[in-house]
């Protein structure tokens, strides 16, 4: 028997095709996921993530222990509400999850993912046995994502005495209302929301948005859109057995002044050399790059190293293919570099690309 | 529940078979039970007009969001026609499987092929112990 958000009732009311999503029933789509991605891209949808895991950590010493926690440093989250993305390593700079950290009025609010709830709570819980900390889940508040170029505006109107606060958030920033929380954060590549909301009111929430032309949109869209934008998925483009140095989150690591789980692990490979790297792929052929397909590059000397797509996808926005994958690190995403990928049997030419790929509605790689 | 016709034949790979008035032509596409499973239909590469295909060979594949799968012939012939329109707008094969989203023609070679294909409500009992 799978868990159900406080929107499972509604979802079906709507003609949602539910799926399994880590132990949940979560909505992939209400019709199609090619529309519902663009509706996001053009005006505005909204994601049911209650699934999600909300992690509140209290206590004198929570910021030392997220210091020693998070990868990313804390410390940088100078204002109230202020959030950070970061990961979560082991000892030997292997990713446990990524997550979003806030600062709160007093302490901090973590979330992660759902799929990894169990062995991130684990984790968190064994290391702060050293620390003066409680930790909180709190699975009595929903979660909904509103993205999209008109995300903002409809959820003003749709919460009119929820406005000035809504106003006031500058990005990455998350205000509370009292147990309500407003947060300008996503994973789309859009502006936008993500409310916190207690579960007993989020049905009430999700009609009055709905009301206002914000578009249900499912688990599809939400990868479809979260690829375009060059966002990781845990558990497909990092985990355990990479570093965030191979993953594309090099930015998020903070080695600054102090010990954190991972840190000399980052540090041996930064001098010894980092092994592989997280690129981005675009192919503009009629073919769908997907997650497994095998990498092959071809080095100066015509030898031949291999990676591997991490995700890969149909990109809607630009009509055709792309996808993260991990690459030897010979191999350049800045200069028109190509190499193939083995797809249905056959190899293709593929180019080479930093991600994001889109924007803001744009084409963005060059 | 997906629609499916009384009047065609079916193959357990999901692919739907018409016979046309002219009693040796067929029309191939996939079932409505089918492009629900597949999700949006992003790409559709089909068997090329005046190739000869064999009963059960593959004939084509049909790209979705989620996956790739490819299209088997249910019959043997040569292909007299493709649906071109399927370049620009593969959603056809979502929104109107039987009709507009229709894959490809074939002249069939022998017509007592079609005797040995599911009937409508043998594969509607296929898709509910699919369920």
């Amino acid at each position: 028997m799978n868990a159900k958000t406080a929107l499972y009732e509604v979802h079906q009311n709507s003609g949602a095709k539910l799926v399994d999503f880590g132990g949940w029933d979560m909505p992939l789509h209400y019709g199609s996921q090619i529309e519902e991605h663009h509706t996001v891209r053009a005006s505005a949808g909204m994601f049911d993530v209650s699934h999600m895991t909300i992690v509140d950590v209290q206590g004198a010493q929570s910021r030392e222990y997220l210091r020693y926690l998070l990868a990313n440093d804390v410390d940088k989250l100078r204002s109230t509400g202020k959030a950070l993305y970061s990961g979560m390593l082991d000892e030997n700079g292997g990713v446990i999850d990524d997550l979003i950290v806030y600062r709160m009025p007093v302490d901090y609010r973590l979330v992660v993912n759902c799929g990894t709830r169990e062995k991130d709570l684990a984790w968190m819980e064994k290391q702060a046995k050293e620390f003066d900390v409680q930790l909180k889940e709190r699975p009595e508040l929903s979660m909904v994502a509103i993205q999209g170029p008109e995300a903002i505006a409809k959820v003003k109107a749709a919460m009119p005495s929820q406005a000035p606060l809504i106003e006031s958030l500058s990005v990455f920033q998350g205000l509370q209302d009292g147990e309500w929380m407003y947060c300008r954060t996503g994973y789309t590549g859009e502006d936008g929301l993500e409310v916190l909301v207690p579960e007993d009111k989020v049905a009430e929430f999700w009609l009055a948005l709905e009301a206002v032309g914000v578009k249900p949109c499912g688990l599809g869209s939400r990868d479809t859109l979260r690829l375009e934008a060059g966002m990781n998925l845990y558990g497909s483009d990092m985990d355990e057995s990479v570093t965030p140095l191979q993953s594309n989150m090099a930015w998020t690591v903070s080695i600054s002044d102090r010990d954190f789980i991972g840190k000399s692990a980052i540090e041996a490979q930064k001098s010894a050399g980092v092994p592989s790297k997280l690129v981005g792929l675009v192919l503009e052929k009629r073919a769908v790059l997907r997650g497994h397909q095998k990498v092959i590059v071809t080095n100066k000397d015509g030898s031949e190293s291999v990676g591997e797509v991490t995700s890969g996808t149909f990109s809607p926005t630009l009509g055709y293919s792309v996808a993260l994958a991990r690459v030897p690190c010979t191999i350049s995403e800045n200069s028109g570099g190509t190499c193939e990928v083995e797809i249905r049997g056959k190899r293709v030419s593929v180019a080479v690309v930093k991600p994001p790929f889109v924007r803001n509605g744009k084409k963005v790689y060059k | 529940m997906s629609t499916i016709p009384g009047e065609l034949k079916y193959l357990s790979s999901h692919e739907w078979v018409r016979l046309e008035s002219d009693g040796e032509t067929v029309t191939i596409g996939v079932t409505d039970h089918a492009q629900d499973l597949l999700g949006d239909v992003v790409f559709v590469e089909l068997p090329e007009v005046g190739s000869t295909i064999a009963a059960g060979e593959e004939a084509g594949v049909v790209e979705s969001v989620k996956a790739a799968s490819d299209i088997f012939s249910p019959v043997g012939g040569v292909v007299t026609e493709i649906n071109d329109a399927l370049e620009d707008a593969p959603e056809l094969v979502n929104s109107d499987p039987y009709d507009d989203g229709w894959f490809f023609k074939i002249k069939i070679s022998d017509v007592k092929e079609l005797t040995d294909l599911m009937t409508a409500e043998a594969y509607t009992e296929l898709c509910e112990e699919e369920l």
